[in-house]
């Protein structure tokens, strides 16, 4: 197969990722949110996500082929995520480690104004492993479907479909028995 | 799938709905996104996107750090917006939140090898 790729005029690149930008503000922010469990966080993460992708755009357009860039997008607020993390655990002064899943649950129990079953759901999503939780996340709040989750996981869609349904039977089994929460299976 | 499974994924669907981003937030990162693409047009001139490669490059300014060069010119549908709602503070390119910049910078290396990885293996 030959390869060629047009050059496109910064005005149309400009355009394009300002479609890319309006289409997946949210899924950013529903992703980083739900990864980091603050908001204030999750804005910065937004943030930085499309500062990234935008350097990168005209290349992740080449490569891609026609295909969609969100698990690219994804993928970009997954690293930042974890090097965030990373850089905080290296420094004993931040805050965020202890206090970051009090208030993802603080904040997150707001937007389900007191329903406790999705709470209890909410809760038992931040006691899973991490990568099943980002899978869920995806799946679940962006509606991302198998084939984009491994994409933006560097996993195969096989895996990815059985990391979901590992993911959904440990969290039925955490919101089933309250006493199972914070174990690994 | 059963019924109960069934259930409990619309529960999971419920309990992770999107979450809108603030307003305040869309504000600000458009105007990021309009004034770095202005400062780039000065700072970024010459930044082509094959001297990333070099990590002796990776060391610019803030703005150009996280700038880049993929388009360098206006956001166009974005800066029409935000002519209609102009603010009083000033550019925003190198207000960079609290993530700190060698997490920025890392992550900058990380995007070149995860870029080729996404997009080339499948």
């Amino acid at each position: 197969m030959t390869e060629t790729h047009v050059k496109k005029s910064k005005a149309q690149l400009d355009a394009e990722f300002s479609e890319l930008y309006r289409a997946h503000l949210r899924d950013v922010y529903s992703y980083a949110y739900y990864r980091v469990g603050d908001h204030h966080d999750a804005e910065d993460l937004t943030e930085q996500t499309f500062l990234q992708a935008y350097r990168h755009f005209e290349r992740a357009q080449q490569e891609s082929n026609g295909r969609p860039l969100r698990p690219w997008l994804i993928r970009i607020a997954h690293n930042l995520a974890a090097n965030l993390y990373r850089d905080r655990s290296r420094k004993p002064a931040s805050p965020i480690d202890e206090n970051s899943n009090l208030t993802a649950l603080h904040t997150t129990e707001q937007l389900v104004e007191g329903r406790d079953e999705l709470s209890r759901v909410l809760a038992g999503v931040q006691q899973l492993p991490d990568d099943r939780r980002e899978a869920l996340i995806m799946r679940f709040a962006l509606g991302m479907d198998n084939r984009e989750i491994a994409r933006a996981m560097d996993r195969t869609d096989g895996a990815t479909k059985v990391l979901i349904h590992r993911a959904i039977k440990q969290l039925e089994e955490i919101v089933g028995d309250p006493r199972k929460e914070g174990r690994d299976e | 799938m059963s019924e109960a499974a069934h259930n409990f994924e619309s529960l999971l669907r419920e309990a992770l709905t999107p979450v809108e981003p603030p307003a305040d937030l869309v504000e600000r990162l458009e105007s990021t996104l309009t004034s770095i693409t202005e400062l780039a047009a000065d700072e970024l001139e010459a930044w082509e996107l094959s001297a990333m490669r070099d990590p002796r490059n990776w060391v610019r300014p803030a703005a150009a750090i996280v700038a880049g060069s993929a388009a360098g010119a206006a956001l166009v549908v974005l800066r029409a917006r935000r002519r209609a709602a102009a603010r009083p503070s000033g550019p925003l390119g190198v207000t960079l939140p609290h993530l700190d910049r060698a997490a920025a910078e890392r992550t900058l290396r990380d995007l070149s090898r995860e870029t080729r990885k996404l997009f080339g293996e499948r």
